[in-house]
């Protein structure tokens, strides 16, 4: 049942892109309350199948590396049902949906819904640990997608070739203070995740440790390098797709690793 | 009772031609007591006069015509410059007008305003009844779908308003934003207007002449400041319009890269209207700096015309709907008249 609720979750999220992706093609873009409720639906199905799961397991379900893929992208859906609204960012909508979409698919797809034996028993400290920092995650995705919109409309902007999106783009610097808020969110978030890991009570997992910490000293510098004012918009843009590109690379391969051997 | 529209437009007659047809202040009246109509409703914007009407019995053109006539003017063979438009006819062209797709600019707004005064004016005087009420009501729904559904009012058609466009679209509020015009002359004056309609507070007149910047800037709510500190200006502003008839580049690579050290967070928008060019083309390479010049201002308006003209098939099929619609609403209606008219009338025996 929890799985076919995923695949439904996944249609909403297709539609979304199919209907902008088209809408972008036929060169007559307009967000459209369409996407939004797409969107939500996407949302409601991903919570329900996370739910279920949950209950299942007695646990958040963030145990294997399908768990933890489904739960980042319902972190992704969450803000930006949160914030989109909230900052005129309705044409975020077109670029998160194929982001959802290709998590939800991948982990669809892909053969890893493994249940193992767990090796840990959930504890508060842990639980907190692990979906606060999933729902960092989330944030940088966001800002990865305000980051991108950022880029494209520079480019366009700098080339002079505005397309039927262009007039539908956040204001350029709006977008850059939108992509600052996500990316101190999805910071402060990620500093209670690691902080919280520390109390769980357990043998710290070393090279989880080293990446978290270095995802956290990625997005520190990005911070201090916007704040500083020594860095441009556009490379800050370009950094927060670098960085959330590489963290979501290391997320599998340490989750993937830390289920076949003890890291 | 026939619906029709008589009218002059841009489409069939010169300026010359339209201003005789102003009408008067009492053309609501007139139109009724003298031409005849049951209901009217005058419409008049500097592109068109038209009459949209409602009357029992087929009132000739001539007659409408010589209702609008100016004070002082007199009906001749501009006559035959009118158009005419009934039932069916008449029902699309309105909804076409008020959607903008009939006007000189594809999809302009402004045009839906005027027809919504015009309707207040006829309401308000008791010249309009049901159907023609229910008529503009409709085109007014109309033309809300229209530039909803599709993208007839997309894109600036202008060169000034596709700048001040493209400036909102970095900046979003003007209201803290700072302008600074290099040059005083005409294409400078309409650019610093639009900005300042669209909320520009803070705007500097800089140009060779002083007394001129000081009277563009007195005309423009802005502040005249020397040609020689420009440059000190520059670092503190957003947006830069530049139109003096410096034969040569005054803005170039050299002269900016020092001013934008301090400012990596905020972008620079220049608009170059001169001819030649007073800002140096590899600028635009500049990180963070967005540069547009007359050509490239005018290519985006020439398009933003053409995706317009394209959008006018889906809002003719929007309105082709609502003309159905209505024409079926206004058959009935008007049979239920004639069968009430009919009742009232005493038996024969």
């Amino acid at each position: 049942m929890d799985r076919e609720l995923l695949i439904v979750s996944t249609l909403c999220f297709f539609v979304a892109m199919v209907r902008t992706v088209i809408a972008i093609r036929g060169g007559a873009y307009r967000p459209a309350g369409f996407n939004f409720l797409a969107i939500a639906l996407g949302f409601a199905f991903q919570t329900g199948f996370l739910y279920l799961r949950g209950q299942e397991l007695g646990r958040c379900p963030i145990t294997n590396l399908f768990e933890v893929f489904i739960f980042l992208a319902w972190s992704v859906s969450l803000i930006y049902l949160l914030i989109g609204p909230a900052y005129r960012l309705s044409l975020m909508g077109a670029f998160t949906a194929p982001l959802v979409f290709g998590l939800q698919t991948c982990a669809l797809l892909a053969p890893i819904d493994v249940r193992r034996p767990l090796r840990s028993t959930p504890t508060p400290w842990l639980e907190l640990h692990a979906s606060v920092s999933l729902i960092a995650y989330g944030a940088f995705a966001l800002a990865c997608v305000a980051g991108l919109m950022y880029l494209v409309q520079e480019r366009q902007l700098k080339r002079r070739e505005l397309n039927s999106m262009f007039y539908h783009f956040p204001p350029l610097t709006d977008l850059f203070a939108a992509i600052t808020r996500l990316v101190w969110l999805g910071f402060f978030l990620l500093t209670i995740g690691l902080a919280a890991g520390f109390f769980t009570g357990q043998p710290l997992p070393y090279v989880k440790v080293a990446w978290s910490f270095g995802v956290w000293i990625f997005y520190a510098a990005i911070l201090l390098a916007r704040h500083l004012g020594t860095t441009a918009p556009r490379r800050i843009a370009a950094l927060c797709v670098i960085a959330f590109s590489g963290a979501l690379t290391l997320l599998w391969g340490i989750t993937f690793l830390s289920q076949t051997r003890s890291l | 009772m026939h619906l029709f529209c008589v009218g002059l437009s841009h489409h069939t007659a010169n300026v010359e031609t339209r201003e005789r047809f102003v009408g008067h202040a009492e053309i609501d009246r007139v139109l009724r007591e003298t031409a005849g109509c049951a209901e009217a409703i005058f419409l008049t914007t500097c592109n068109r006069v038209e009459v949209y009407a409602a009357a029992e019995d087929t009132i000739p053109t001539e007659r409408i015509a010589h209702c609008l006539l100016a004070a002082g003017a007199s009906l001749g063979e501009e006559v035959e410059t009118f158009y005419r438009h009934e039932a069916q006819q008449c029902v699309q062209h309105l909804f076409r007008v008020a959607s903008g797709l009939d006007s000189m600019v594809i999809g302009e707004t402004e045009i839906l305003g005027q027809a919504k005064k015009a309707y207040a004016a006829a309401r308000d005087s008791g010249a309009a009844g049901p159907f023609l009420h229910r008529l503009f009501q409709r085109a007014f729904r109309v033309a809300k779908q229209v530039r909803t559904r599709t993208e007839i009012t997309r894109g600036a058609v202008s060169v000034g308003s596709v700048a001040v466009d493209l400036a909102e679209q970095i900046f979003g509020n003007f209201e803290t934003r700072k302008v600074l015009l290099l040059g005083a002359g005409e294409a400078s004056e309409r650019t610093a207007r639009a900005l300042v309609k669209r909320g520009v507070t803070d705007l500097r007149v800089s140009n060779r002449s002083f007394e001129r910047a000081e009277a563009l800037a007195a005309q423009v709510g802005g502040r005249a400041v020397p040609m020689d500190s420009w440059e000190t200006h520059c670092r503190e502003v957003d947006i830069l319009v530049s139109s003096t008839a410096a034969p040569t580049p005054i803005v170039t690579r050299e002269i900016l890269a020092p001013l934008l050290h301090d400012r990596v967070n905020r972008p620079l928008f220049i608009i170059d209207i001169a001819v030649p060019r007073d800002v140096a083309p590899d600028v635009n390479e500049m990180e963070g700096v967005f540069l547009y010049d007359i050509d490239s201002l005018q290519s985006i308006a020439q398009k933003s015309l053409v995706q317009r003209r394209q959008q006018i098939a889906a809002g003719e099929e929007i309105i082709a709907g609502h003309v159905d619609e209505f024409s079926g609403w206004f058959i009935s209606a008007r049979a239920r008249r004639e069968a009430a008219a009919l009742e009232l009338r005493p038996s024969e025996s």
